[in-house]
């Protein structure tokens, strides 16, 4: 059986390079197919990442998180008001709800402006956010308290989109405004939580204004590196007075955790 | 100009040549969003009877986007060649299609037209051609580029070996790079996005690639895919880079959405020229497109998707470039809803890029929030195979760690060249059988063993 199976699917001799990437490298081939394997595990994968996508965040769960770390929180929803609008009408996932708001608009005015506001939003995987917000902003936060920067209390905004963070911000008289949000599942990755920070922030704002830091997750970009490139980032912006892609990320990378041995081996000698 | 068009007892009337195209473009969601696509089926077809009854001239005089507000549009009016128009300037829209399908409509007298064709124009033929006739034209269409191998010759297929890592790791990438090269991907690029902009980031991978591709004296280039700007900085800062990469879009303010305008563009060009690096041509530009980008950015205008993807490609050939690819699946279920959409989607981008003369590739890609499988990409990575697709994605086992989506495999690469009978670029074929990755038949058919110098560097590995 073994012997016959051998003969069939020609396995790859690099499969040891396996340990240097989650990539799904090396799978073998019959004829120059994919073999039957690997094949039904990508199928498993893409199930997978089809449920994530429709996976409801735990609103009540992810507020209880953060008010036991003690942080002043609201939780507030854009226009869309299902999932399959969300998925369909990014316009509505950009805005916020009436009754949103207004409740910001209640809020007692700080004596002087908040100087950045956090913005939590469910975007296109909600598991991102449970798994990785709190536990990045246990990073950020602390690193932030030790400067003369005014948090507005976190912002928590279910069927959102990045954009949405701009609408936040003005309402609420923020200089700055940074978005953590789930990113749209990967078949390796359905837990990836993207960040994006936009100095004077307003409603209509695209993309150029806008800094981003992607794949932030264990397996990705770690919590400690991802808080370091935004530090950065948010000093840059406040010291240049601009964000986007006039901004450059110029971080000093932190010393590298290496994965393995070899640097690179195809280019030692 | 109104438009109107009885049918079945109804009366259609179509505010303007924008309303009209975008009231023949076949379903989509992303046409839909922007509240422009046709009620019901019937109004859609009285559509298309009425753009095929529009003379090809019209769309030289009534342009979609206004000429004073929009640099695109003043690229495409004043760019216009009315030698290489005469040929068709008489017909209609409809009157296009057949002459498309006529034996008058081949390589030579194709290549010679390009460059009379405006964007709307060949938007509004595709809108009136069936599948197959966006493959049978397409098909008849040769654009052809090089940089250090030969892209888009006739039984080639290229493809971009995309080693994404979610950290930019160079041995996880160097890793997806060996699995690629010995499935025998990467003529069109080796093509790395980078998980961060940061110049430092970037020009630490340019430099990789291009020791990986001296080493092996591999007839590819490299390209990393980052801002313009980032790449003309690199440049400045002596950085080996190849191929200079953008994000376009077809209205001004949907490149500026991106940060860029044609200026700067040029720049990138004039950058990435200077440094002389092509060995058999001179094509240094790669860029990326897809529908509905405009229309994400707010910077439609109120035009249909598919006709401003069509004006991105008029930005596109402006530059030269060697490679363009639309990127179809990837922008998500708001623009493009399920296979069928991308399948149909995928095909019209490629066959409105060859037409303008541009060197079309395609990345056949989902996203986990779309309705779409691997059975889709099956269906779209053939019929753009048969109709004569220039490059296609290479990726690990199809699924991008970086980007999050999904798009062709290594394997799907292989599978389209043996079906259709496809090689890579010729350079590209000598390595691979010089370097014993392909046997050397007229089949393709993998080595059994890893050839001398790649056995020599996984050696030490453990």
């Amino acid at each position: 059986m073994s012997n016959d199976k051998r003969s069939i699917v020609t396995s790859d001799s690099w499969s040891k390079l396996r340990q240097y990437t989650p990539a799904r490298i090396a799978l073998g081939h019959s004829g120059t197919s994919l073999p039957t394997k690997p094949h039904l595990e990508f199928q498993l994968a893409h199930a997978q990442a089809r449920d994530a996508v429709h996976h409801a965040l735990d609103i009540p769960a992810l507020d209880e998180s953060f008010r036991s770390r003690g942080h002043a929180t609201i939780v507030l929803g854009s226009r869309a008001d299902s999932r399959p609008t969300y998925l369909q009408r990014p316009d509505m996932g950009r805005r916020l709800n009436d009754d949103s708001i207004k409740r910001l608009k209640s809020m007692p005015a700080p004596e002087t402006p908040y100087d950045v506001v956090f913005v939590i939003g469910d975007g296109l995987s909600a598991l991102a956010i449970e798994e990785n917000a709190a536990k990045f902003l246990d990073v950020m936060l602390p690193a932030l308290a030790g400067s003369d920067w005014r948090v507005a209390p976190l912002c928590i905004v279910k069927e959102a989109r990045v954009a949405i963070g701009d609408e936040v911000a003005e309402t609420l008289g923020a200089k700055m405004v940074v978005v953590l949000i789930g990113e749209r599942p990967g078949l390796s990755s359905p837990d990836s939580m993207g960040i994006y920070m936009t100095l004077n922030p307003r409603t209509g704002l695209t993309d150029e204004s806008r800094n981003c830091i992607s794949n932030v997750r264990p397996a990705g970009l770690s919590y400690e590196h991802a808080a370091h490139k935004l530090s950065y980032l948010m000093t840059e912006a406040r010291r240049r007075g601009l964000s986007g892609v006039n901004l450059k990320d110029e971080a000093e990378a932190l010393p590298r955790v290496n994965t393995g041995s070899a640097e690179n081996f195809l280019i030692e000698s | 100009m109104r438009y109107s068009h009885d049918v079945g007892g109804n009366r259609y009337t179509f505010d303007s040549l924008k309303d009209l195209l975008a009231k023949a473009s076949p379903a989509r969601s992303g046409d839909y969003l922007a509240g422009v696509a046709a009620g019901h089926d019937e109004e859609r077809v009285a559509a298309q009877m009425v753009l095929a009854d529009t003379p090809l001239s019209t769309f030289l005089s009534d342009a979609v986007v206004p000429y004073e507000s929009d640099e695109v549009t003043r690229l495409i009016i004043d760019g216009h060649d009315a030698q290489a128009f005469a040929p068709v300037a008489h017909l209609t829209v409809g009157g296009f299609r057949d002459w498309l399908l006529s034996d008058a409509a081949n390589e030579a007298t194709l290549k010679a037209l390009a460059p009379g064709l405006t964007p709307e124009m060949a938007a509004a033929v595709s809108k009136i051609c069936r599948v197959q006739d966006l493959i049978l034209i397409a098909q008849k269409c040769r654009v052809v580029t090089k940089f250090r191998n030969t892209i888009g010759l006739k039984k080639r297929l290229s493809t971009r070996l995309q080693p994404n890592h979610p950290t930019d790791d160079p041995t996880g990438i160097a890793a997806s790079v060996v699995d690629g090269l010995m499935y025998g991907s990467g003529d069109a690029v080796i093509g790395i996005n980078p998980a961060t902009d940061s110049i430092a980031a970037v020009t630490t991978l340019v430099e990789m690639l291009d020791e990986i591709i001296r080493r092996y004296d591999i007839p590819t280039q490299s390209c990393v895919l980052t801002h313009v700007t980032t790449s003309i900085e690199a440049i400045n800062r002596g950085a080996p880079l190849d191929l200079v990469f953008q994000s376009i879009a077809g209205t001004e303010a949907a490149n500026s959405s991106f940060g860029v305008n044609l200026a700067v563009l040029q720049e990138g060009r004039d950058a990435a020229l200077g440094l002389q690096r092509g060995t058999v041509g001179e094509n240094v530009m790669y860029f990326e497109t897809g529908q509905g980008s405009a229309l994400s950015a707010n910077a439609h205008h109120g035009v249909d998707q598919q006709t401003l993807e069509a004006r991105a490609y008029a930005v596109a050939r402006k530059f030269e470039p060697l490679l363009v690819n639309t990127v179809v699946g990837f922008i998500g279920p708001e623009y493009l809803f399920d296979g069928r959409q991308i399948v149909r989607a995928g095909l019209e981008d490629h066959f409105c890029g060859k037409l303008l003369g541009v060197p079309m590739g395609c990345d056949i890609c989902y996203t986990n929030h779309a309705e779409a499988d691997q059975n889709d990409m099956d269906v779209l990575l053939t019929l753009l195979a048969a109709a004569g697709v220039s490059f296609i994605m290479g990726i690990p086992g199809s699924d991008d760690i970086m980007l999050n989506y999904q798009t062709t495999s290594f394997h799907d690469a292989l599978y389209a060249r043996k079906v259709l009978g496809l090689q890579p670029a010729p350079e590209f074929e000598s390595w691979l059988k010089e370097t014993g990755i392909f046997e050397a038949d007229e089949e393709i058919r993998l080595a059994e063993s890893l050839p001398k110098p790649f056995r020599h560097a996984l050696e030490h590995l453990h």
